[in-house]
């Protein structure tokens, strides 16, 4: 195994235990640690990148992890173009946040402990992607999961902190209960859980079928949903989105990072890992494909309305890992994953820009208290207009190129489900432009809305602050050059790249119906800009009006189609209920009055048979005379 | 063996226990040291056996063997293999962590505890080398004693009725085993030496009888559903040693009970019960999990816990495959553990709080830091993530358990989400949320508490990282008995049948 990709996760490792040990003693300075083990993992990752590049492919076992019976398990690294993609993407994300967390989290409790878990997760994510077979896979899926839990939590004396912490764990969990026992399932097939036999042996599971509770399923079929239900957990679809919204909790650079660039898509790259597997079920496929478009279009209508500004980009992250869902679902991974790479970037750079807006209001987030921040602003204004642009999918910024080919690549797909994508995706364009500009009118157009206060305090952010997001402006822009689809005169080198892990779909459209259906969503786009335009900034008065005039159809999005509280009602609650019934009941009233019940039994049949011994001769005498008596005519009858 | 290894291991603690009656009661100092090396060199009296364990034979190893009622065929007869040495590994360290946690917790009769403490180390080392089945039921008995005075003197204000309630429910268990240990001597030729017993074969009705029989002593103590609700009550009466020992080692005895006596001597039986065992285990872990969620006493939400998990090991054990053992095995090693963990912290809490009420708490985490990071820790590994051990063991038990029956591991895994749920929201209730006046101010881990707790963290670790080093172990015992099981057929055979299907 070469030296640098064990640098690659063992050094921020190394740097969470150092920080949460001794960070508390180093005070200001326990940054620098964090810092530097995580730019080295990129400069690592970059390394493995090229090599990639030159087609040296690494796969090997560090040491055996378990043995037991048939099963045996190594911990053990692929380093394949797949997971050079991720690991560019998480350790060059991270790098940023790292930097732009020391601006951030300034002087705030706890500092070190932030800084560590930071760590922590850059450790775990890269061990996930890392990973050579499943059960590493979900190491890293279930150790990113609790550094999720423990950063939404940062501040955990908000009882709404803790809370939403603690969401996000048991609904991934719920999630990782399908993902394991798909697992098992996978075992079983294959005998081994490394990807290496798995996939080159996928189509052993074809025709096969797996009975549970006297039925049978197809087993291909089985075994991509079951795996697919993590996938769900992670990358918040539905039915298991409702985690990440509350998630943004936790501090901004967090979101960014956490839940929106890399841990959130850690679904999407299960999906696309599996690929050979997800390929032996169309239908499976097609669930894939339907939930991530019922998922796009649910979250996107959700976003028009909310008022916190974290919350509108955490809806637009639910809309957009649904579109990578949706490429997955047709078969386009490469479209899928090229997304992913995109969206790390302008989607952080929303998240941080979301952070540097909040700093200079003082922790305000309600979009309602804004307006007017161009001015005071320039810096983030402008990444923040960039992102917005690319995420808009304007023609020439990264959101274009991955939006566009995933649904060039869904059209194209022979499925009926592909066609639906295809027009969902392309609504949700039209959607995604809209509910972005609102933000981005609210927040930088139009009047400051906030209080004397906040205006006098406004001011752009310092030097660690801005910096990364100029860099992230850049990925926002340019990550997208890498896929240049062949209409534009590219030569699509992502798709290339990735062909080798991914596949190469088989993809007949003409010259005409592309172009014709890039100029829809690049229309659908241009035309959510300007009614954002129209509505925002044009006439100001409109948005109220439509909400007064529609309340219901406020109502059900402003509280997101109420599915938190339908879960709360009939799924929570009567759990706890259960459980009450369980203790007061079950457990002190049925069992117990048994326990219990049988020595108090004996004891008062004990009292009754006391007063036999009462002490006095003449009864004694009786009973021996009497039994006597019995026994001599019982034995002389018999 | 020239030295008598396990003999030493027995009564050495039993003598050095009743050595502190030498001692002047008031030199409270005094006896806690000689209690505390004690244990110690009772640990490194241990260590022998890990490195001198030979793991490639199923045979019994450190044998010892002397008549002891030779008209009854009674021997004092002893021995480990695979699937008892990492208990008494276990039973040495947890007793050492037991006094230190005891050392200023306990302030009454104080020569008195220790002793008790002693000779109860003793007597469940005997219990776990036993190989007479009457030499184990006379172990099996005898420890109940120390421990019966444990909980009903040093314990809280309900003790008498925990105690009791402790008592009789594992005699009644016990009686019913005794009856069957005698039928077993008359039908197994005239032996109590359970190599002897299991060469032997019995027609099945009697199997059955036996079965439950001795089902009745060990899932008493496991707890297995529905007769654990001794349980919560004697470890929220216990002390915290109490509840260590009881939560990480002797409720592990039944476990053990069922592998060392009933699979062997009674494979027929075993197999025939596989599913009534498994809906038993599946029960305990809802049933254990859900209720915990209306838990309002620290102490007892973490022993319903002990129901929940104890129901994944019997499910493991009644996997009757490999993986499903070799699981059961090394999660009762993890929950002895994580759970022996759990309640060393909250004694440690208790004995500067007082109060055992979860709405007591909040906001510890900014009071106590240092001991939220060990608590979150010990959360992590009850709930099974990934690196600490209480995830192998999950996973190899539920693997196992999909292996032969797909729905038994679909019900258990509903185990996963509900254990995070009522452990994550239990540490949201301590140590999240606003900060509780009661626990402001409070003051941190000491150096002694820290390095009580130090131990558990490195094998949390260990185990989870490396399992192949305990699991190794077991292979070759394991694989041993489900020859016993599986009538002489080949395990690995079964699993490679189950798997082909």
């Amino acid at each position: 195994m070469p030296s640098y990709l064990l640098l690659i996760p063992f050094l921020p490792l190394a740097s969470f235990v150092i920080t949460l040990l001794l960070g508390r003693r180093m005070g200001s300075r326990c940054h620098w640690l964090p810092i530097i083990t995580v730019l080295v993992s990129l400069v690592c990752a970059i390394k493995a990148f090229f090599e990639v590049l030159h087609g040296n492919i690494v796969n090997q076992d560090l040491y055996t992890w378990i043995s037991s019976g048939s099963l045996k398990v190594s911990v053990g690294f692929l380093v394949d173009q797949l997971t050079a993609v991720m690991l560019i993407v998480v350790t060059s994300i991270s790098s940023l946040v790292h930097i732009y967390s020391v601006g951030y989290m300034k002087g705030e409790e706890g500092y070190y402990r932030f800084f560590s878990y930071l760590s922590l997760f850059t450790f775990s994510m890269l061990m996930l992607v890392l990973g050579n077979n499943f059960l590493q896979l979900f190491f890293g899926w279930e150790a990113v999961g609790l550094s999720s839990y423990l950063l939404i939590g940062f501040y955990y004396e908000k009882v709404s902190a803790a809370d939403a912490g603690k969401k996000a764990f048991i609904v991934n969990r719920i999630g990782d209960f399908g993902f394991i026992l798909g697992l098992f399932l996978v075992f079983v097939t294959f005998g081994t859980l490394h990807y290496e036999p798995i996939f080159a042996n996928a189509e052993q599971a074809v025709g096969q079928s797996f009975a549970i509770f006297g039925m049978h399923f197809d087993l291909p079929t089985a075994m991509a949903l079951l795996l697919m239900c993590g996938a769900l957990g992670k990358s918040a679809q539905i039915p298991l989105h409702v985690w990440l919204p509350d998630a943004m909790e936790g501090p901004t650079p967090v979101s960014a990072l956490i839940h929106a660039a890399t841990m959130v898509t850690a679904g999407v790259f299960l999906i696309a890992r599996c690929n050979p597997l997800f390929e032996l079920s169309s239908l499976a496929m097609n669930v894939v494909t339907v939930i991530g478009a019922v998922t796009c279009l649910f979250a996107a209508t959700i976003a028009l309305v909310q008022t916190d500004i974290k919350r509108v980009v955490a809806y637009s992250t639910l809309s957009q890992l649904a579109y990578m869902f949706m490429a997955c679902g047709v078969g386009a991974y490469s479209a899928g994953i090229f997304h992913l790479f995109t969206h790390a970037f302008f989607k952080a750079l929303l998240f941080l820009g979301c952070g540097s807006i909040i700093l200079a209001m003082h922790h305000e987030q309600e979009v309602g208290s804004m307006g007017g921040l161009r001015k005071y602003m320039p810096i983030t204004y402008v990444t923040f207009l960039i992102a917005t642009l690319s995420i808009s999918g304007v023609p020439g910024l990264a959101g274009f190129y991955s939006k566009d080919e995933i649904l060039a690549m869904a059209f194209a797909s022979h499925v009926a489900t592909g066609k639906f994508a295809w027009f969902i995706g392309t609504l949700v364009a039209f959607l995604t432009a809209l509910y972005s500009f609102r933000l981005f009118f609210l927040i930088f157009h139009g009047k400051f809305r906030g209080t004397a206060e906040q205006k006098a305090h406004l001011r752009e952010s310092p030097p660690v602050v801005t910096v990364p997001l100029l860099l992230l402006a850049v990925g926002a822009v340019g990550a997208g050059w890498f896929g240049v689809p062949e209409i534009l005169g590219g030569d699509n080198h992502w798709s290339h790249f990735l062909g080798p892990v991914l596949g190469h779909p088989e993809v007949h459209l003409g010259y005409l119906t592309e172009s014709l259906l890039m100029s829809v969503s690049v229309l659908a786009g241009v035309g959510g800009i300007l009614l954002a335009w129209y509505m925002y900034i044009d006439q100001p008065a409109l948005p109220a009006e439509l909400a007064a005039r529609f309340p219901r159809v406020y109502r059900l999005l402003h509280n997101k189609y109420y599915v938190d509280e339908f879960y709360i009602r009939f799924l929570v609650e009567p759990i706890k209920e259960f459980s009450r019934v369980l203790d007061r009941i079950v457990d002190t009233n049925i069992i117990e009055l048994v326990v219990n019940g049988v020595p108090r039994l004996i004891g008062a049949l004990a009292a009754k048979a006391r007063k036999l011994q009462d002490g006095l001769l003449p009864h004694y005498l009786t009973w021996m005379g009497g039994s006597a008596l019995f026994l001599f005519v019982w034995m002389f009858t018999r | 063996m020239s030295i008598p290894l396990l003999s030493t291991l027995i009564f050495f603690p039993v003598v050095g226990g009743l050595s502190l009656l030498l001692v002047d009661r008031k030199q409270t100092g005094l006896i806690r040291m000689m209690a505390l090396i004690i244990a110690l060199m009772e640990m490194l009296i241990s260590l022998p056996l890990f490195f001198l364990f030979d793991k490639t034979t199923h045979r019994m190893q450190f044998t010892e063997l002397h008549a002891w009622i030779p008209a009854l065929n009674i021997n004092y007869s002893l021995g480990i293999d695979g699937i008892s040495i990492l208990f008494i590994l276990l039973t040495g360290l947890v007793t050492v962590l037991s006094i230190l946690v005891s050392w200023e917790a306990i302030q009454d009769k104080v020569k008195e505890f220790f002793i008790a403490l002693m000779v109860l180390e003793g007597m469940i080392m005997g219990v776990f080398c036993a190989l007479d089945f009457f030499l184990f039921y006379i172990f099996w008995e005898a420890m109940l004693i120390p421990m019966f005075l444990i909980i009903g003197i040093w314990g809280g204000p309900k003790r008498i009725y925990a105690t009791v309630k402790f008592f009789l429910y594992t005699l009644v268990g016990s009686l019913l085993m005794l009856v069957g240990i005698i039928t077993l001597y008359y039908h197994g030729g005239h032996t109590f030496d359970i190599r002897e017993l299991a060469r032997h074969s019995y027609s099945p009705g009697l199997q059955m009888l036996l079965f439950w029989a001795m089902f009745a002593a060990f899932a008493v103590k496991v707890p297995m559903w529905p007769v654990h609700t001794w349980l919560p009550d004697a470890h929220t009466e216990a002390p915290a040693a109490g509840s260590v020992i009881l939560a990480a080692v002797l409720i592990k005895m039944g476990a053990y009970g069922f592998l060392r006596f009933s699979m062997p001597i009674l494979p027929d039986a075993t197999r025939a019960m596989m599913v009534p065992m498994i809906v038993l285990s599946l029960i305990a872990i809802v049933y254990g999990g859900v209720i915990c969620l209306a838990q309002t006493d620290l102490k007892r939400l973490i022993a319903y816990s002990s129901v929940s998990h104890m129901g994944f090991i019997t499910l493991g054990i009644y996997g009757l495959n490999t993986q499903g053992i070799e699981g059961g095995i090394l999660q009762m090693i993890n929950h002895g553990i994580v759970t022996g963990a759990l309640f060393l912290c909250i004694g440690m809490v208790y004995e500067r709080t007082h109060t055992r009420a979860i709405a007591d708490y909040g906001g510890l985490a900014s009071t106590m830091p240092v001991f939220a990071g060990f608590f979150m820790l010990f959360t992590m590994a009850a709930v099974g993530l990934p690196a600490t051990n209480g995830f192998i063991g999950e996973f190899l038990i539920l693997l196992g358990s999909f292996i032969n029956r797909p729905w038994a591991a679909f019900f258990a895994a509903t185990g996963l989400v509900i254990g995070a749920w009522y452990m994550l929201w239990l540490y949201q209730r301590i140590f999240f949320n606003p900060v509780n006046a009661r626990v402001r101010g409070l003051p941190e881990l000491n150096l002694r508490e820290v390095a009580t707790l130090l131990p558990m963290v490195v094998l949390i670790f260990w185990i989870g990282l490396y399992p192949d080093s305990l699991l190794s172990f077991m292979h070759v015992s394991v694989a041993h008995l489900l020859d016993q099981v599986h009538g002489g057929a080949d395990a690995a055979q079964q699993v490679a049948a189950v798997l082909a299907k």
